[in-house]
């Protein structure tokens, strides 16, 4: 791995975390008052300037500095995040979005901008603590100033008496050190650790070693305050250290050497005034023998031989110094091992039982991630294996006549494990709708912003999962219905006062599973569709004629047609003028259906019905004019054998079916799909009860069913286009093609002449002239 | 089956010529993907005259194209000596029903008459020359411009 | 024999860069995503250093040194914590936990390293 797969991963994460922060956030804005929502939104803003800071990107770090502080107030209690701090950071949150997609694929962000939210950020932090808590102190400055005073000097010169016992120490074996200092200072260092020195993990061996590498250095070890053997404690400190220090480096040099260990210890650094004459201090060069810190480390090898060569009878004393304070620490370990096995056990249980307790978290949160190439190449290997199943079960079928062979056995057995290994296929690539769902609520935030307006997003079953692909295609017929509603839909607030509304307008977006298919709403608690408007609208641009008799559901629907575009002015936020009719036509491609309801002064609902996935079908196999065709089982409600008697005409050539003395229309599929000219007699055939997505149930009449079976879905607007009536196509166990209905399409087309345009026979299609 | 490019001269290139009729036409061998015999096709709903249908090729959904109908001809009546050439066009791969292929022309461009004026909109459309081989009349057909792309992928 | 560090850090980025910091570097490394899992896996790991976030999800940093501390076998193995604030505040809290010394991000492979060696012999 290298940098850039590693800042590839950031992104990745990065992207992640966005989520997280803006999921949080709206969390906090409906009044989730959890520390750990807190705390997680803290986090990711944290973990994307960490990284960011390891890559160098100074804008995405700064920004995210200023926002994590910021949120740091609000973890701390100290700032309150109501609607107001929400509103920052939400916009914060986009900006550091915008700096994060600035900072993979290059381009600027709006620095006016988010130089803005900096200071909102800042004042936010600031306003309500004067002190700020992002202050960083210097690290000069932020030793502790009220350190016991400096022990007089002659307080701790070595004397006989007080049993300072000076241990000279000279060093040697560290090449870079090797050569003399030259005009460097003398630093007298005394340094007395304190028990918790060494509980945290720091030796002072070790310390002093990082010492002598600053220099030439000697050192008087005090071992006066060690107890008696049986007195002593093991994971007490009894060892001082007199350090002379001969460097050309700072004093701030030699105290950062203490720099882990300053808090738990008494440290004085301060330049000597003399160079230390001999009487003072008796010089026996001894090597400071470092492989005594580790003695399991071979890694020390060098040291030790160094030692071995050099040890000297004088070094016994020093040794035996430096190996007591290392063993204290070692010792306390060991010791402890062997004494205290049922506190390590007890806290082993303790973290087991942790463990426990976050396991379904845990398990729930393991995933591993896998090149979405990968998922699809086995996809379609799936499906050509469901096809080559299909086709053997067939031919098998044809050749074989004893039915009851341990073949037919084995085919059922290949089908059923073929069926599962295709479910569990198709798992691997449904998502929760959810990322698609907090795109969202940033479109509004920035439109509902431009246009002055305040909104509101609802969200709800986020978590529904559906194929990715799906997902992924969902996001631009969405953004542009939600920039639609909030642009068009919701009023302005003064116009929503005077209504006697909330001056605040409501979108909400829902997402939940119904009959194998995923439905999506947005509704909008809006003005509702300006019928009268859409009607003008519609004959001037020829969709309809002057007198065209349509029911309001009909007027509503015509802003689907192409060519219609409700906005008299093609604004920014509505983008391109892309018009209804194209988010038709996408969530169409996705094998989709939308419909709109509206109710003036109350808003507009738009319901999408999306398959699960774009890979396979349940279907009720059928033959409609000599062809086979395919209806998803979805669909279908019940299916009927019409007897005559339940026929009747209805006007000029409507025949409903009476089903439970209820009357349903009949839909004639063969005609509807041109397959034949002449009506088929219901009787004759079989009828297909279904729903459809604008309500109300329709019998679809076909010549027989063939069977029911899961078939793999084929595009083909790939190589085609869109047929009007036919959703996809699939392919059958005897290698053909057989086209799937478009039952909602199918439905719309038979229900009157006003929408007929949307089923016209004129060839929209790919393959026409267009000379 | 399908055709190896060969070494081409330079400003050379190669064509395969199909029968229609009493008709013969070309289209450029890179065009060309594969050569197969012709099977039923699923008629498609509101389809064009001049569209078959639809055939599995391998896996994906070929629509095929009367080539005979689409240049304005009779509609063909297919037989099992009857051929689809699979050929891309633009982002697609359609196949075309012709009678026969006749032949693999390597020409160069000094073999290239261009279309008389006497042609009609039809022909101007996708006749891109002529070429007169012993004593043959070869018109070169541009796929490209015979079959559009869809709007949406144009816009 | 190579040296053994743990690794705690609920970032997927710090940890790959941690991970070829460290292996380049000549270590073994073992790694945890946050505080309750650099629990788990302590003891399997037997490391001889631990490098830790403080800011994770499930079990901050502050917990999983004092979780750490509070295991004999490791109350004296030297703890790193990686910060990315160089405010007194956050390391004073680390060091009140145990840590043994700390690394200011962003994250610098030469820094990491060389407080690596200097709390291990």
């Amino acid at each position: 791995m290298d940098m850039n797969e590693i800042k590839e991963i950031f992104f990745q994460e990065c992207e992640e975390q966005l989520a997280e922060l803006e999921s949080g956030l709206l969390k906090l804005n409906d009044g989730d008052r959890d520390p750990e929502t807190v705390n997680a939104v803290f986090r990711a803003v944290h973990s994307i300037k960490g990284g960011a800071g390891a890559f160098g990107l100074d804008d995405l770090v700064s920004f995210a500095h200023v926002f994590e502080t910021t949120l740091d107030c609000v973890r701390s209690g100290k700032l309150e995040p109501g609607p107001d701090v929400l509103k920052v950071m939400l916009k914060s949150a986009d900006v550091l979005a915008d700096l994060v997609s600035a900072s993979r694929d290059g381009g600027s962000v709006d620095e006016s901008r988010s130089r803005g939210l900096v200071k909102e950020l800042e004042a936010l932090a600031n306003g309500e603590l004067p002190s700020s808590s992002g202050a960083e102190a210097p690290r000069a400055a932020s030793k502790p100033a009220a350190r016991a005073a400096p022990v007089p000097e002659e307080a701790l010169k070595p004397t006989d008496e007080s049993g300072f016992q000076p241990i000279p120490f000279t060093f040697d074996g560290f090449g870079e050190d090797e050569e003399p200092a030259l005009e460097g200072s003398v630093y007298d260092v005394t340094f007395k650790p304190r028990r918790e020195l060494y509980s945290k993990g720091n030796e002072a061996a070790l310390l002093l070693r990082d010492l002598s590498r600053l220099g030439e250095m000697s050192i008087a070890c005090d071992m006066d305050a060690l107890p008696a053997l049986d007195k002593m404690d093991p994971e007490a400190s009894y060892f001082a250290w007199k350090i002379s220090v001969k460097t050309t480096r700072s004093e701030d040099d030699i105290r950062a050497v203490f720099e882990f260990a300053e808090w738990d210890c008494d440290l004085e650094v301060r330049l000597a005034e003399e160079t230390p004459s001999d009487e003072e201090q008796p010089m026996i060069p001894v090597p400071f023998d470092l492989s005594i810190l580790d003695g399991a480390s071979e890694a020390e090898e060098e040291d030790k031989a160094v030692e071995q060569a050099a040890a000297e009878e004088a070094a016994a004393a020093a040794v035996s110094a430096a190996e007591t304070a290392a063993s204290v620490a070692k010792a306390a370990g060991a010791a402890a091992r062997a004494a205290e096995k049922k506190e390590s056990a007890a806290s082993a249980a303790a973290a087991a039982a942790a463990a426990q307790n976050n396991a379904a978290a845990a398990s729930a949160g393991q995933t591993i991630r896998v090149d979405l190439d990968r998922v699809d190449r086995l996809i379609n290997l799936v499906g050509e294996l469901v096809i080559n199943q299909a086709m053997l079960s067939q031919s098998v079928i044809e050749n074989d006549t004893t039915g009851t062979s341990s073949i037919n056995m084995g085919l059922e057995e290949l089908q059923q494990l073929t069926r599962e290994i295709q479910d569990s296929v198709m798992a691997i690539r449904a998502q929760p709708v959810k990322p698609v769902f907090q795109r969202m609520s940033r479109i509004v935030r920035e439109v509902a912003d431009m246009v002055g307006k305040q909104i509101r997003l609802i969200t709800e079953g986020e978590n529904t999962e559906v194929d990715k692909t799906v997902i992924d295609k969902l996001a631009e017929p969405l953004t542009h219905m939600i920039r639609n509603a909030v642009d068009h839909g919701i009023e302005t607030p003064e116009k929503r006062e005077a209504a006697g509304k909330n001056p605040e307008g409501t979108v909400r977006l829902s997402a939940k599973h119904r009959s194998g298919r995923i439905l999506i709403e947005l509704a909008d608690d809006g003005a509702g569709i300006n019928r009268e408007r859409v009607r003008q609208k519609a004959i001037d641009n020829d969709l309809i004629a002057a007198d065209a008799n349509l029911s309001d559901d009909e007027i509503d629907n015509l802003i689907f047609m192409p060519g219609f575009s409700t906005a008299d002015k093609i604004s920014d936020i509505s983008g391109r003028g892309v018009g209804m009719d194209v988010v038709k036509r996408s969530i169409q491609a996705l094998g989709g259906r939308i419909s709109i309801s509206s109710r003036p002064g109350q808003g507009s609902t738009f319901t999408m019905s999306l398959p699960l996935t774009l890979a396979v079908l349940d279907g009720m196999v059928v033959t409609v004019a000599g062809q086979t065709l395919v209806v998803p089982l979805t669909a279908i409600v019940e299916t009927l054998q019409p007897e005559a008697s339940a026929i009747h005409s209805f006007g000029a050539n409507q025949r409903l079916i009476s089903i439970r003395n209820s009357f349903c229309p009949l839909v004639d599929v063969g005609r509807i799909l041109n397959f034949r000219n002449t009506q088929a007699n219901p009787v004759d055939g079989v009828a297909l009860l279904v729903e459809s997505e604008g309500g109300g149930q329709r019998a679809l009449m076909v010549d027989a069913i063939q069977g029911q079976r899961q078939v793999v879905i084929k595009s083909l607007e790939a190589n085609y286009t869109h047929v009007p009536g036919i959703a996809a196509a699939t392919i059958l166990g005897d290698g053909r093609v057989a086209l799937i209905l478009d039952v909602d399409a199918v439905v719309a087309a038979s229900r009157g002449q006003s929408l007929r345009p949307e089923m016209a026979l004129k060839p929209e299609m790919s393959l026409a002239a267009t000379g | 089956m399908s055709y190896a490019v060969k070494n081409l001269v330079q400003g050379s290139r190669e064509l395969i010529a199909f029968r229609i009729g009493d008709q013969e036409f070309c289209v450029n061998i890179m065009s060309v993907r594969e050569i197969r015999g012709w099977t039923p096709a699923t008629p498609m709903p509101h389809a064009p005259s001049y569209v078959r249908g639809v055939i599995n090729l391998r896996g994906a959904v070929l629509p095929i194209v009367d080539l005979s109908a689409r240049l304005g001809m009779k509609d063909a009546e297919p037989t099992a000596r009857h051929v689809i050439i699979v050929a891309q066009v633009k982002s697609r791969v359609v196949g075309l029903l012709v009678e026969a292929v006749s032949d693999i022309l390597t020409i160069t461009d000094e073999n290239i008459q261009p279309v008389p004026e006497v042609s009609s909109d039809l022909e101007k459309q996708y006749a891109r020359g002529i070429l007169a081989i012993d004593k043959r009349m070869i018109c070169m057909i541009e796929l490209d411009a015979l079959f559009p792309e869809k709007e949406s992928e144009a816009a | 024999m190579k040296k053994k560090v743990l690794t705690v850090d609920d970032s997927r980025t710090i940890r790959n860069m941690l991970l070829v910091t460290l292996n380049n570097a000549g270590f073994e490394t073992i790694q945890a995503e946050d505080g309750v899992e650099g629990l788990e896996v302590l003891e399997d790991a037997n490391p001889d250093v631990i490098v830790t976030d403080i800011n994770m999800p499930r079990l901050d940093g502050f917990g999983f040194i004092e979780g750490v501390r509070r295991n004999e076998k490791y109350r004296a193995v030297p703890i790193l914590v990686l910060t990315t604030e160089s405010d007194q505040e956050k390391k004073n809290r680390a060091r009140q936990a145990g840590a043994t010394g700390w690394i200011v991000k962003p994250f610098d492979p030469a820094k990491l390293i060389d407080a690596i060696e200097r709390v291990t012999a």
